[in-house]
């Protein structure tokens, strides 16, 4: 096992890749129209981490990015939103990694799906209203198709990670 | 490690996938025959009822929000919060269709049948 001092790096600079990532997607012009669908580029790295990291290390990167990239990017609505959507999104992936009975591509579908959800929850508690549930066709199929796109290049990218682990 | 997809996974897209159109399916027919009126809600109260049926435009929570309804649609076309989703958002007419605000805690909601009633006080 790596030292403390080497894991913590490795976990700064995940971090730093995670938000740079959110950095991209906030120069993407891309609207879905729907409160909290987005592309989660970010994701690509939360993703990836859970099949090279300690849970507990990836539920760090995950708070920790999304804190950095609220203060730095949003707002303190965007920070709820967003924690919301990844602990939800994270805690799902974790939870369906654990049986192997879905590849990278299925987690991170389902990942996507449950981070709009998580989202959508969160909206609905602060404008306390029900009847946001119309957007769940559309965020449902927004994570879907984000999710399959960021398994996709996880998979890739832990193809040519084989053999390392952090 | 596999990165191969797995029956599993398709079947868990085909589910998404059809709890996606059955969502779809079940607000389009609740949604059908369209509305009369929308309520805009501030931070949950209630700031105003609106008929759908005349062309208006509304100033919501003091000027951070505008609404202009215009041939039975209700569009959000000005907003002076950081993310803007709520002006990307499309027009509504469907019963249950909403725009939100979230930085601004705004919500413009399509009255269902019962909260009809609602139009006959406004007007
Ligand atoms: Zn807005």
């Amino acid at each position: 096992m790596m030292l403390w001092r080497t894991r913590t790096a490795f976990l700064g600079v995940f971090t730093a890749l995670a938000l740079i990532f959110s950095y991209v997607e906030t120069l993407i012009p891309i609207s879905l129209g729907i409160p909290g669908a987005k592309l989660g580029l970010a994701n690509l790295v939360i993703v990836t981490a859970l099949y090279k990291m300690r849970l507990q290390e990836v539920y760090v990167l995950s708070v920790v990015r999304v804190v950095l990239s609220g203060l730095i990017f949003g707002n303190y609505i965007s920070i709820l939103y967003s924690l919301a959507g990844g602990l939800l999104s994270l805690t799902v992936m974790a939870a369906l990694k654990k049986g192997d009975r879905f590849s990278v591509t299925g987690i991170s579908v389902a990942g996507g799906v449950f981070h709009n959800i998580g989202q959508l929850l969160i909206a609905m508690f602060i404008v306390e209203t029900f009847s946001i549930s119309y957007y769940i066709p559309g965020l449902l199929a927004a994570g879907t198709v984000t999710g399959l796109m960021i398994g996709i290049l996880s998979g890739q990218m832990l193809k040519r990670l084989v053999n390392i682990q952090f | 490690m596999n990165t191969g997809i797995k029956k599993n996974d398709i079947l868990l897209i085909f589910i998404v996938l059809a709890v996606a159109g059955l969502a779809y399916f079940l607000h389009s027919v609740i949604g059908a025959g369209g509305a009369g009126s929308v309520t805009v809600k501030v931070n949950g109260v209630i700031e105003g009822v609106y008929n759908l049926g005349e062309d208006q435009e509304i100033v919501i929570n003091e000027g951070t929000n505008y609404l202009v309804i215009k041939n039975g649609k209700a569009d959000m076309t000005k907003a002076d919060c950081p993310d803007k989703l709520c002006v990307n958002q499309k027009a509504v007419s469907k019963k249950h269709e909403s725009i939100i605000c979230l930085p601004n805690k705004v919500i413009v909601e399509v009255n269902s049948g019962e909260k009809g009633e609602y139009d006959a006080v406004a007007n």
